[in-house]
């Protein structure tokens, strides 16, 4: 008997089949992500959790008896009251008269399983992207990236190929006929032997086996195990790598006309956004910038957790994101992106220059620009209300070669789709239209 | 007054904690009862200890320490972690593969009694199961299982290396969907080769002409013209129909599969082998390893090596092992393999050692043998679910169980309990019971009758349909069309009543996509 302790070992055996799985049921696993995403707040979205499929894409099917029909016979424990010859009403269909039905009918309708956090949000965030992020530009020179290319003569010994080295000199060994150690050891034994007198004596042979040995050992000398000619080397090649630079910037209007509600689904739309972001691109920047009558750059704490009120100016956030580009964001090297959400009050004075400098300076740098308008949750139903200043200043902005996308939400249960139809990748959008 | 009394010296362990030493220990003592005493005969046990991950890993795989990879296993193994992750099923305390050395995984969670309860039932009731039993003696190769299994996981990931995943997950569902008929359930014949085919053919030439007469033909031949063998006969045989195991008959006689894809239909087939005799076995298998375990525990603690409250614990899940819920209850899900089982074994024990006169007359072979434990090894070692029941299910264990019979006829209104545990109802109930068991009989009788080679290279199959009942439309369609892209060509099967010889449903399929 032998006892073995496996606890050490490795888990997650089954991992390469779950994510077979997962990717076999993709389709249907994205619809109930999508579903279970509905009812989720913010903070929640990058949990795992359970989801429900259908069984139909999973399906085993294997040849086997119908659970219905036909002429059956059960036998069943623990009769307290029959008697041979009693009826029995048949009891309802699918109901089952026993086990039969269970064993052999694997008749699940849905299957339930929970996925990881991880799995979750991949599969959530799947067909989301940047739009048009075009101005590939190639970071300097600093980003090449080392690709395995074969085998070399030089290189530095770190990457000596053990494998190839070592079959190169067998096979020159093999050619050369080095002798190997065990015929020089047996040769030795044997004149030893001799010598000794163990085995019978002869002298003519015995001269001629030493006259062996001298020859072999000498080219087992001139023949080294591993020559310089065997050495390989692993090469590697660099590539340059392109990285596509892009910076996110999130406009926020924080002013006291915001009431907590249009803050929440603000906020909770960015939050959103920079999980996205953080998740799918590893080198996008995210520039937070809030204003109110006056715009000021903050950091994501600030964003997303500091309170602030006053009046409302929109250019003066415009305005600081041009800043910001100018002084840190060259256009012609970074896709820039913007996303500003706001309750769509503005300054009366405020509309022309607003419009005016996202038709000249804002638009005309972005690859894409997302328009959010957050509206309070009561107003929802009565349907024809006035659009907003602000939205009436866009959309006259918002031509067709224009980049910008405006949207409104009323309601936590639209963020995810809204941000769903703003970021879905563009082949997608054109399958659906 | 000393309240605290010194631990009796005899006890292997005392509280709740287990460590390897304590492990050994209980192994030994175990070992000592179950060879001396039962007269056990095992594999040598490897004893592995893992945790619920690993434990869920191994559920995934069918109990397996290793196997290729597929998407139906993520499927299980999705299933069951939600299942114990609410709480709505336990895991397993062990599992034992059939290997040589017998590897039974033990779960660290498990308390000591447990442990021990464990290694009784898996490491020697089990494990002589597997090794003794007629089914697994023919059809499972120890082993080798392991090392085939090795194989196998190599050369499924090399494959999807080579041909990508999508390929060979295809390969892999249409084979899984006809694993259940990929099994041979008799030795075979060899098959003719073309080679001897021709060389005998000649024989019989030449032989003709070295012992040809032209006066045989003045002879007048018999009434009954003596039938030529028909070319549909001599395909027939050449191909080897019918067959009845459709993996094996793909895997050599489909036209158009490449060699590695052959060779994955092999793969699936042997493994589905290998686990048919415990699909045979199920009941028997259980009950002589709780059986086992059973005698084991209650002899260490007649010896003294177990406590009073571990022997407590230990009746506690056994009596919960071999729960059976009547009928009507809500717990019921069919009988318990394990109660059954346990409950039969016992009761041959009872009929060698107190039989009554009805015991006499119904089981006179064994009744007052005196040896239990020769009388269980040979059943053990000779018998399988179906033939264990018809011949050891006695009526007193019947009328314990309160067994009746209840015959469901589709074309009567009510159901009708025809036996219940009476005279005259015994042997009904010993044969249905028996039936229940016969896994030949549950699975669908389907055999490939024929290929159309001349024409349009149709496959054929019947599926005789015995009591009436028919194939589920829904997975036949399904399976059929996994094997049509197999095959490569149309496929049909036919559902052929056992009586009246009828066709009662045709299901077609052509092939979609078909491999190659």
């Amino acid at each position: 008997m032998t006892i073995i302790d496996r606890r050490l070992n490795p888990g997650g055996k089954s991992l390469a089949n779950r994510q077979r799985f997962i990717r076999r049921a993709k389709a249907q696993v994205k619809r109930a992500v999508r579903e279970a995403t509905a009812g989720r707040s913010i903070k929640d979205i990058d949990r795992g959790g359970e989801v429900t499929i259908p069984s139909d894409g999973v399906r085993e099917p294997t040849l086997r008896r119908s659970s219905e029909g036909g002429i059956r016979d059960y036998v069943l424990p623990g009769n307290k009251e029959y008697v041979e010859g009693d009826s029995i009403q048949r009891p309802p269909r699918g109901g089952g008269a026993g086990s039969e039905g269970a064993e052999d009918g694997g008749g699940e309708d849905e299957f339930r399983f929970a996925l990881s956090d991880e799995e979750f949000l991949d599969l959530f965030l799947e067909d989301l992207e940047l739009p048009d992020l075009a101005k590939r530009q190639l970071k300097g020179v600093g980003v090449p990236q080392w690709r395995r290319a074969g085998y070399s003569t030089s290189g530095s010994p770190s990457n000596i190929s053990l494998t190839r080295t070592m079959r190169n000199s067998l096979s020159r060994r093999v050619a050369l006929r080095r002798p190997k150690p065990e015929e020089l050891e047996a040769l030795r034994r044997e004149i030893a032997d001799m010598e000794s007198g163990a085995s019978v004596m002869n002298v003519a042979t015995l001269a001629a086996m030493r006259e062996k040995l001298v020859l072999l050992e000498r080219r087992s000398k001139r023949i080294p195990f591993i020559d310089p000619i065997d050495v390989r080397y692993r090469r590697l090649e660099s590539t340059p790598k392109p990285v596509a630079q892009a910076v996110m910037f999130c406009l926020m209007d924080v002013s006291g006309s915001m009431t907590e509600h249009m803050k929440d689904l603000a906020k909770r739309f960015y939050a959103l956004l920079y999980l996205f972001l953080k998740r799918r691109y590893k080198h996008v920047e995210v520039v937070f910038i809030r204003h109110t009558h006056e715009a000021e750059e903050v950091d994501e704490q600030t964003f997303f957790y500091s309170r602030e009120t006053g009046g409302t100016v929109v250019s003066t956030a415009l305005e600081e994101m041009a800043h910001i580009v100018e002084e840190r964001f060259k256009p012609s090297e970074w896709n820039i992106y913007g996303a500003q959400a706001s309750d769509g009050d503005n300054a009366p004075s405020d509309n022309a220059k607003t419009a005016a400098l996202l038709t000249s300076t804002v638009l005309p740098m972005c690859q894409y620009y997302a328009y959010l308008e957050v509206g309070s949750d009561d107003d929802a139903p009565t349907g024809g209300e006035r659009p907003t200043t602000l939205w009436r200043t866009y959309a006259v902005v918002n031509g067709p070669d224009s980049p910008i996308a405006m949207r409104k939400v009323r309601h936590r249960r639209d963020i995810f789709p809204v941000f769903r139809d703003l970021f879905q990748k563009k082949s997608d959008q054109m399958a659906e239209a | 007054m000393a309240l605290v009394s010194e631990p009796d010296p005899r006890l292997l362990f005392s509280g709740s904690d287990w460590n390897f030493d304590t492990i050994r220990r209980v192994y030994d003592a175990c070992e000592e009862i179950a060879l001396k005493e039962l007269r056990l005969d095992v594999y040598r046990n490897q004893i592995e200890v893992i945790t619920a991950e690993q434990m869920l890993d191994a559920y995934a795989s069918g109990g397996m320490p290793l196997f290729y990879k597929h998407w139906s296993f993520g499927k299980h193994f999705a299933r069951d972690e939600a299942m114990y992750r609410k709480g709505y099923q336990g895991l397993a305390y062990e599992i034992v593969i059939n290997s040589d050395p017998c590897v039974v995984y033990i779960m660290e969670e498990n308390t000591i009694t447990m442990q021990t309860l464990v290694i009784a039932h898996a490491g020697f009731g089990h494990n002589h199961f597997f090794k003794n039993n007629y089914v697994f003696k023919q059809w499972t190769d120890a082993s080798g299982i392991l090392d085939y299994l090795d194989f196998a996981k190599r050369f499924v990931a090399e494959c999807e290396d080579r041909y990508g995943q999508v390929a060979v997950e295809r390969i892999i569902d249409a084979a899984h969907a006809l694993q259940s008929h990929g099994i041979h359930r008799f030795p075979r014949k060899r098959l003719p080769d073309l080679r001897s085919e021709q060389k005998r053919a000649e024989e019989r030439r030449a032989h003709g002409e070295a012992i040809f007469n032209d006066l045989w033909r003045t002879v007048p031949a018999k009434k009954g013209k003596t039938r030529e063998k028909s070319d549909e006969d001599s395909r027939r045989a050449l191909l080897g129909l019918p067959e009845e195991n459709l993996l094996y008959f793909l895997e050599k006689s489909a036209p158009r599969l490449a060699p590695w894809q052959r060779e994955i239909l092999r793969i699936v087939r042997q493994i589905a082998q290998y686990f048919y005799p415990q699909r045979q076995t199920k009941m028997m298998n259980e009950g002589c390893a709780t059986y086992v375990h059973h005698r084991i525990m209650t002899r260490l603690h007649e010896q003294g090596k177990i406590s009073d409250g571990a022997f407590l614990e230990f009746l506690h899940s056994h009596t919960g092992v071999i729960f059976q819920p009547s009928f009507n209850d809500r717990r019921y899900s069919g009988i318990n393999p394990y109660a059954l089982g346990f409950a039969m074994m016992s009761d041959i024990e009872r009929v060698c050692l107190n039989p009554t006169d009805e015991d006499r007359a119904w089981m006179p072979d064994i009744a007052g043998q005196k040896d239990p434990y020769a009388v269980l090894r040979d059943v053990w070692a000779n018998y399988r679910d179906e033939s264990f029941v018809s011949q050891f299910l006695s009526p007193a264990l019947i009328r314990n169980l309160g067994l009746f019979n209840v015959h469901d006829d589709e074309e009567e209104l009510d159901l009708n309990v025809s036996h219940i545990h009476n005279e005259r109802g015994y042997r009904e109930i010993r044969r249905a019971l028996s039936r229940h068991y016969d896994v030949a009989r549950r699975d669908a009788d389907i055999q490939i009758a024929d290929v159309d080679l001349a024409g349009d290279r149709r496959l054929i199959l019947h599926h005789r349909v015995v009591d009436g009942i028919v194939l589920d439309d829904t997975d036949t369609d399904h399976v059929l069309q996994h094997l049509a892209d197999l095959w490569g060509y149309e496929v049909s099967l036919r559902e052929m009543d056992d009586e009246t010889g009828d066709m009662k449903n045709e299901f077609t399929a052509r092939p979609r996509a078909p491999f190659g």
